[in-house]
């Protein structure tokens, strides 16, 4: 007699076809080299997007978007709600290290070249998640409507101002009027939860889908190697990465829950110590290094733009690379990343061990 | 100009005009609504007596905090507590006798001047009204 599994695979079979998703899936080759080992980041920062989906809907169920009520529903979910710290937890705690897993994955994918040709269009999607999730995470940061993300936000947003020609408008758009007020609260939380969410599932979709298509970049100079199939092989070893990962985040929750913070005061002085989420930290601390004026030009402006420009040519480094699209070394844009990686580094760690720097 | 191509154009324009139709009102409507300013021109800001020499106190002018301060020789000064360097609310030290922005170490004297860090701009003045026992602030005209 057959089993109700069987049962049901018989009947899903011709509506869904899913035999062939599996072949393609069991066809579908890995190289296996001794860099192999960075293919893993990027199933992580699937898997952690998923932790952060569900639990991000777990906490729609209590949380209010309104100044009189926000910080007050997230002590609700921190102190009444059972199971409410770690639901929240889970979700602050995720979303810094899918950053950093973000961070990891494109520095790896940087340096292994796997940006040349066929796949300039999945580096340019990842570059495009990349910025996603920093929103995310800007704009998740003053949901909990605490003092330290009220003044983040006023930072970040006149950030957004100072940039030439469509700055003003844009921070007027992303605060919903001249200052951060319940507006900002509002739009950030539909940013938070309708918009970013919708644009990220398709950019991924894309990104996920020219993975799978295109299959694994192996680094140049890397000739024939050993291959392992898609399925089941890679996916029982990416699981394994998924459930170190998940342990992490456990232990982490259970020890250090995320805090909520004083509620924000609009008209209370910005609390000593101050700083953003770590990810944004070596712009932060670069602000404060930069001298008011260089030549005419304010300092903060000729950072920022210089951030936008660092920016830009990281997503366009597929068209520059002229080299590695040949197959052959790159040193200068291997010197490059090296050289925006140890700035990233440098900033952030003067950001927590040297926290008076420029005072 | 032939058939086809008119057919072309005409279709091809009157999709245009349709998926115009449909995202003109959708970007007014997330463009937020002009409010009006803040009429704060003049606000009631403290008491006399209330601050001791060497001390400040924030307080609210229109939509942005401002800052009031009695220095150590007992003149009262006002200013936009409004960081001029990326928008942080700026806090009185009374040791160094100095405002301080903790967001990137932005320091300014009591007339308002950058010592030192970032910040581009003085602080904003506002001018400083003592009448019977109230100390008024106003915008400078």
């Amino acid at each position: 007699m057959a089993s109700l599994w069987e049962k049901t695979q018989a009947y899903l079979e011709p509506r869904f076809e899913l035999s062939a998703i599996l072949d393609f899936a069991k066809k579908k080759k890995v190289p296996e080299h001794k860099l192999s080992f960075w293919y893993f980041f990027g199933g992580i920062c699937l898997f952690l997007f998923v932790i952060q989906l569900l639990t991000g809907i777990l906490l729609l169920l209590y949380y209010t978007p309104s100044v009189d009520a926000a910080h007050e529903s997230v002590q609700f979910i921190m102190s009444q709600v059972r199971f409410g710290w770690l639901v929240r937890s889970v979700h602050s705690w995720t979303a810094n290290i899918l950053v950093g897993v973000i961070f990891i994955h494109m520095f790896s994918t940087f340096f292994l070249k796997a940006y040349r040709p066929p796949r300039e269009l999945t580096w340019i999607t990842g570059f495009f998640l990349l910025i996603l999730f920093l929103a995310f995470g800007f704009s998740g940061y003053l949901l909990p409507w605490n003092e330290l993300s009220f003044f983040a936000t006023r930072v970040g947003t006149d950030i957004a101002g100072v940039i030439p020609f469509v700055g003003k408008a844009f921070k007027t758009f992303i605060l919903g009027g001249p200052e951060v007020s319940g507006a900002t609260l509002t739009r950030f939380f539909w940013l938070h939860v309708a918009v970013l969410p919708a644009f990220a599932l398709l950019i991924m979709g894309v990104h996920v889908i020219l993975v799978q298509t295109l299959g694994m970049s192996k680094p140049i100079g890397v000739g024939e190697t050993k291959e392992i199939s898609f399925f089941p092989d890679f996916i029982l070893k990416d699981s394994l990465g998924w459930l170190i990962i998940l342990a992490v985040v456990g232990a982490v929750c259970v020890f250090l829950p995320w805090e909520a913070g004083p509620k924000a005061d609009p008209f209370a002085s910005t609390p000593l110590g101050i700083r953003p989420e770590w990810y944004f930290t070596f712009m932060f601390t670069t602000l404060k290094l930069v001298p008011a004026h260089i030549f005419t030009i304010e300092g903060e402006m000729l950072a920022i733009m210089g951030f936008m420009l660092g920016g830009l040519v990281v997503m366009l480094v597929p068209f520059l690379d002229r080299r590695a699209a040949r197959e052959k070394k790159s040193p200068v844009f291997t010197a490059i990343g090296l050289a925006i990686l140890l700035y990233i580094i440098i900033m952030t760690a003067l950001t927590y061990l040297a926290p008076n720097i420029g005072k | 100009m032939n058939r086809r191509t008119f057919v072309n154009v005409f279709l091809g324009g009157s999709l245009l005009g349709t998926v115009v139709s449909f995202l003109y009102p959708v970007i007014r409507y997330l463009i937020p609504p002009r409010q009006a300013e803040s009429a704060a021109k003049r606000i009631l800001a403290a008491k006399v007596g209330e601050l001791a020499p060497n001390s400040a106190k924030l307080f609210r002018f229109g939509s942005t905090p401002a800052v009031l301060v009695n220095t150590a020789e007992g003149q009262l000064r006002a200013f936009s507590a409004v960081c001029t360097h990326l928008n942080c609310t700026v806090r009185f030290e009374g040791d160094t006798g100095t405002f301080y922005c903790p967001c990137h170490n932005g320091r300014f004297d009591l007339a308002g001047n950058v010592i030192s860090g970032p910040p581009p701009k003085p602080l904003q003045a506002y001018e400083v009204e003592v009448s019977g026992g109230d100390i008024y602030v106003s915008r400078r005209a």
